[in-house]
């Protein structure tokens, strides 16, 4: 069951991990020590419970039978549309469009959308720290109408140089889309600013929340972003799910992404007549589990309160900010002022491959690499980087093994 | 550190990682780049090649104390064997770093300091960067070469 925190204000962390049974693991005969929450976090009793459920009592199609249990699975699922709607602060619940992740969702706006509105000569504005899935999906895009894909750049600490964005932007720029927070530096955007910047020139914005939603609030009206999207894997529930919300005036007028099942009004070999909102971007039979399992996960972490966990990871945030600085020859990548719980670093003479082996034998698990952020990575100059990816699950205690394993490391190397 | 973390980082290992052997280019030869997108270890191995021997070998990049020390001994090795033994060294090379625990070790002289890597499944393509690299490298291809 969900905990309730002893206070208004705090969060309960014993009582939270005991949510979690994944965290009762060992690895490598040491107590787990799941450092990589922004490849994925891992996933609630209540939303294992809850996928349980669906498959034992309610599992059939959707929107399709008249018998009990399509209606029950209908319900769910629709159910869970609404959830996410309100998580997110949708105007309205047919602007949740569910999707298998992150990267189908930009992939949808970039073939939808974007084919509608991109042509020869136009401009789609990303940024420099953007992951793969929201640059390759508008490189492709791009080469196939002739258009150019144009970079915002950052400063050396990993903040967007908003100047040079508002520069960027010309009458040719057909849609800027940019992350919410970066999964390999932390930053955090200020994206009701870059959206303002872009309405003010009529260009509509995309926004990259998959590194957002587990950690804060996100109000999608507040932001008056015309897109944003985001993996239910990253926010405690199953993979395979996630959600892209459009305004509903944008997702109406353009084409639909596949064609299929669910997805029409009426087909004939002549014509085929589209369903309406969200169903006209749903073709086939849709991940029903796995939606009902997110609205689970987004139930959870709504109950905990984001001021709660947005204190309890801040608070984490700066005290492994202090012990990274304090081991000598690391340096830490991604020091903007607005930063979520990311720790990325590199450490002199010893490569990240080799410290994510040697803390994985501690029983600490971190991510090694590009991050899928290989621009990114070039314009830091480092072939990669290792990233402590913080959750509202992890504890001081954590930080200090982590701490204590790098102290390990430069045992070993240097 | 654990036993399984020492038989990887040997004192051997961490050796060629700190002060690479051959860490330079061959400026009148054949060279090859090899890549790893996994952890993102770009090789480049260059070779100076007389009839099928291999006079020369070298290499330069940025990786992991597994792939550099590989390259390390790897170019060392090679130098003055025959396209063909190279090749036949690969082999045996790939066999002791992806083995079970229970087969027989196969002594490789100085190259089994890599036989901790058959633990570390993740690491298998580390090692063996460096020695796709030369594949590449020998059959003149000139060509980046990826692990995946
Ligand atoms: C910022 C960002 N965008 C997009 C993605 C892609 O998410 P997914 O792989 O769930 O589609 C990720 C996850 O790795 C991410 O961190």
């Amino acid at each position: 069951m969900t905990s309730i925190p002893l206070t208004r204000t705090e969060l309960d962390v014993r009582s939270v991990r005991e949510d979690f049974p994944i965290l009762r693991a060992l690895a490598h005969g040491k107590p787990l020590i799941y450092l990589d929450n922004a490849a994925t976090t891992q996933k609630p009793q209540v939303v294992l419970d809850r996928l349980v459920r669906y498959y034992t009592h309610e599992n059939a199609n959707v929107h399709r039978g008249v018998h009990l249990l399509s209606e029950r699975a209908t319900d769910a699922y629709e159910e869970a549309r609404k959830t996410a709607a309100r998580f997110l602060h949708a105007a309205e619940t047919q602007e949740i469009i569910f999707v298998r992740g992150t990267t189908e969702a930009i992939n949808l706006v970039a073939q939808t959308y974007g084919r509608v509105h991109v042509g020869a000569g136009d401009e789609v504005v990303i940024t420099v720290m953007e992951h793969h899935s929201n640059i390759v999906p508008w490189q492709m895009l791009c080469d196939e109408r002739g258009a150019r894909l144009r970079i915002v750049p950052m400063t050396d600490e990993g903040a967007l140089r908003i100047d040079s964005y508002e520069a960027l932007l010309g009458d040719r720029t057909r849609i800027v889309a940019v992350t919410h927070v970066s999964n390999a530096l932390g930053t955090v955007n200020p994206i009701r600013r870059i959206v303002e910047i872009a309405h003010a020139r009529g260009i509509p914005v995309l926004v990259d929340g998959a590194q957002a939603v587990a950690h804060t609030a996100v109000d999608v009206q507040a932001l008056d972003c015309d897109f944003y999207t985001f993996s239910g894997h990253k926010v405690f529930g199953p993979t395979g799910i996630g959600v892209l919300y459009g305004k509903a005036a944008l997702l109406d007028a353009v084409p639909p992404y596949q064609g299929g099942g669910d997805m029409i009004r009426s087909v004939s070999f002549e014509r085929t007549l589209y369903n309406v909102l969200p169903y006209k971007f749903e073709a086939g039979t849709p991940n029903i589990a796995g939606g009902v399992g997110l609205g689970a996960a987004i139930e959870y972490v709504e109950a905990l309160g984001f001021d709660r966990i947005g204190a309890h990871e801040r608070d984490l945030l700066a005290y492994g900010t202090r012990a990274l600085e304090g081991i000598p020859g690391l340096r830490l990548t991604g020091t903007a002022g607005d930063k979520g719980g990311i720790l990325s670093f590199v450490l002199d003479g010893v490569h990240p491959h080799d410290v994510g082996t040697i803390l994985d034998r501690e029983g600490v698990a971190i991510r090694t690499g590009h991050h899928c952020c290989q621009p990114l990575m070039a314009r830091l100059g480092v072939p990669a980087t290792s990233r402590a990816s913080l959750a509202l699950y992890n504890t001081r205690a954590e930080i200090d093994v982590l701490a204590g394993a790098l102290a390990k490391v430069r045992e070993v190397f240097v | 550190m654990s036993s399984a973390l020492d038989e990887l980082y040997q004192e051997v290992i961490l050796d060629h990682n700190r002060r690479p052997r051959n860490f330079r280019t061959i400026e009148e030869g054949r060279h090859a780049e090899g890549y790893n997108p996994l952890c993102g270890d770009r090789l480049t191995v260059y070779l100076r090649i007389q009839g099928d021997r291999i006079q020369d070998a070298s290499f330069q990049g940025s990786g992991c104390a597994i792939s550099k020390a590989s390259a390390s001994l790897m170019t060392d090795i090679v130098k003055g064997k025959t396209i063909a033994e190279a090749e036949a060294l690969f082999e045996r090379f790939h066999r002791l770093i992806t083995r079970s625990v229970e087969d027989p070790v196969d002594d490789l002289g100085k190259l089994s300091v890599f036989a901790g890597v058959r633990q570390y499944p993740a690491r298998v393509k580390c090692a063996s960067l460096a020695w796709h690299t030369l594949r590449a490298a020998t059959d003149a291809r000139n060509e980046v070469v990826s692990t995946e």
